[in-house]
């Protein structure tokens, strides 16, 4: 069986039988779109910035995803025996994979809570640039994640560390991710056309990272002791 | 001499960045005029314009020290620390950049601060190399240590042009609320760009007399904790050996 599956899947795996993302994470994403709304207090600035929020709480979110699927490998040295036993870059997409997978979920989730929480109408006609949008933008979420939870793996104050190190780099996804949803939104600042062209910032953006975790992943997790 | 960190090198460039600094002051205070539009704020350029030039150039020597660091096999720990020198100076000085142009901004756009692609984009670089730096800071292995932050550094090569890429799309695609420009609508006379020019100059030379010393500087603690590391050991030796003699 090909490796990459093999990891994604055990990582799955961990989650299913752990249920942090449902027990934990997925609460507090919620939490933070209740948040916004009583600190915006007004439902048409809500519905005005809806697609921003859904961004911000689910890159949030992904921090907390992050060190969790850092933290079940750094214990007992799994992680070195997992690089003795495949080759580093694989090791990372099938990280990022099972990576993809939970944000994407937890993605949806949001949506979903913009529309109930935050009177979101999504149109017939737009929701195939929503699920385009939200696939792209969380396969840049999982593979920048994946980067720097290596990165940070290990090390002291890593979950302070984190989101210094990722929301930065997270600038240009958080853009293009949400003006492509205000366009999937309908909140008539950005037509439909324009919401296509940053869905192709998005996957320029996951393919220049991807491509980057791939190569740094060995040097990244190699040990010298 | 080998308690100090400086060199003939070091303090020829110190001596010289002081007499070019001293004119640049000289200039931009006294002999240059002042601008027509923006009267003697404009000065306030003879500053900004360096520090923001200094802090990329450190950036990029940070960027190339990091790959030199991560491709060799020696003198990687050598590579590490210039590459670690440079982003504390980039950091400082981009920091200054930002205050200059803040400071320049309320002056002539009234506003500190504008959501120009130009000024967003150096604001992530700053924190980028916040982060860079925060990595650095903490103990452990120095070759994982010089590994971890070499990616970052060469990770940030390619963050930046996404950032500024998206941030010029964005503002593009958005009414622009303000009315000026951020784009210099300074008239420059021969006078004026020579002194921005001795500005770029000296501050150049600021920028490789505190690299050059802060890495050796950093050599200094490298060593100073392995022979630290040795004396430990001899001495508990030492003790064991004496302890076995009674």
């Amino acid at each position: 069986m090909n490796v990459i599956a093999v990891i994604a899947k055990k990582d799955l795996l961990i989650e299913w039988r752990t249920r942090t993302l449902m027990a934990r994470v997925v609460p507090f994403a919620l939490l933070v779109l209740v948040m916004f709304a009583v600190a915006l207090d007004s439902e048409p600035l809500l519905l005005r910035a809806a697609a921003g929020l859904v961004w911000l709480a689910l890159l949030f979110s992904t921090m907390l995803v992050v060190q969790r699927s850092f933290d079940v490998e750094t214990q007992d040295g799994v992680l070195d025996t997992l690089l003795a036993c495949a080759n580093p870059s694989r090791v990372f997409f099938g990280k990022a994979t099972a990576l993809f997978v939970q944000l994407f979920a937890l993605g949806v989730v949001l949506v979903v809570g913009a529309v109930v929480l935050y009177g979101v109408a999504i149109s017939g006609d737009r929701v195939v640039l929503l699920v385009t949008v939200v696939v792209s933008a969380t396969g840049g979420l999982a593979v920048v994640g994946t980067l720097y939870g290596a990165v940070v793996a290990n090390l002291i104050g890593r979950d302070s560390l984190l989101p210094l190190l990722v929301l930065p780099v997270l600038a240009p996804l958080l853009i293009a991710a949400s003006r492509s949803t205000e366009a999937a939104f309908g909140s008539n600042t950005i037509d439909v056309a324009n919401g296509w062209a940053w869905v192709g910032v998005l996957v320029v953006y996951a393919v220049v990272f991807g491509s980057a975790g791939a190569l740094a992943f060995a040097p990244l997790t190699e040990s010298d002791a | 001499m080998h308690d100090m960190t400086g060199t003939k090198t070091t303090r020829a460039i110190g001596i010289i960045a002081l007499l070019v600094t001293a004119w640049v002051v000289i200039s931009a205070f006294f002999i240059t005029p002042a601008d027509q539009v923006q009267g003697d704020s404009v000065r306030i350029m003879y500053a900004h314009v360096p520090t923001a030039w200094i802090a990329y150039l450190a950036f990029i020597t940070t960027a190339i020290a990091s790959g030199f660091s991560l491709a060799r096999r020696h003198r990687t720990l050598g590579f590490d620390r210039v590459a670690g020198a440079s982003a504390e100076v980039g950091v400082l000085f981009m920091a200054l950049t930002l205050i200059t142009g803040s400071l320049w901004g309320r002056l002539t756009w009234g506003t500190f601060w504008q959501w120009d692609p130009r000024l967003t984009t150096t604001l992530f670089l700053f924190v980028t190399y916040v982060g860079y730096l925060a990595v650095r800071r903490i103990d452990g292995d120095p070759r994982q240590r010089a590994r971890r932050s070499s990616v970052i550094a060469l990770l940030a090569v390619l963050e930046i042009p996404l950032v500024h890429f998206s941030v010029v799309l964005w503002r593009s695609l958005h009414q622009e609320a303000s009315v000026l420009n951020p784009d210099g609508d300074v008239r420059l006379d021969g006078l004026m760009l020579f002194t921005l020019f001795s500005g770029v100059v000296a501050f150049t030379l600021i920028f490789a007399w505190l690299v050059i010393h802060r890495q050796r500087l950093m050599a200094l603690a490298d060593l100073d904790r392995v022979v630290g590391l040795d004396a430990a050991i001899s001495a508990r030796r030492a003790e064991g050996i004496g302890s076995a003699a009674t």
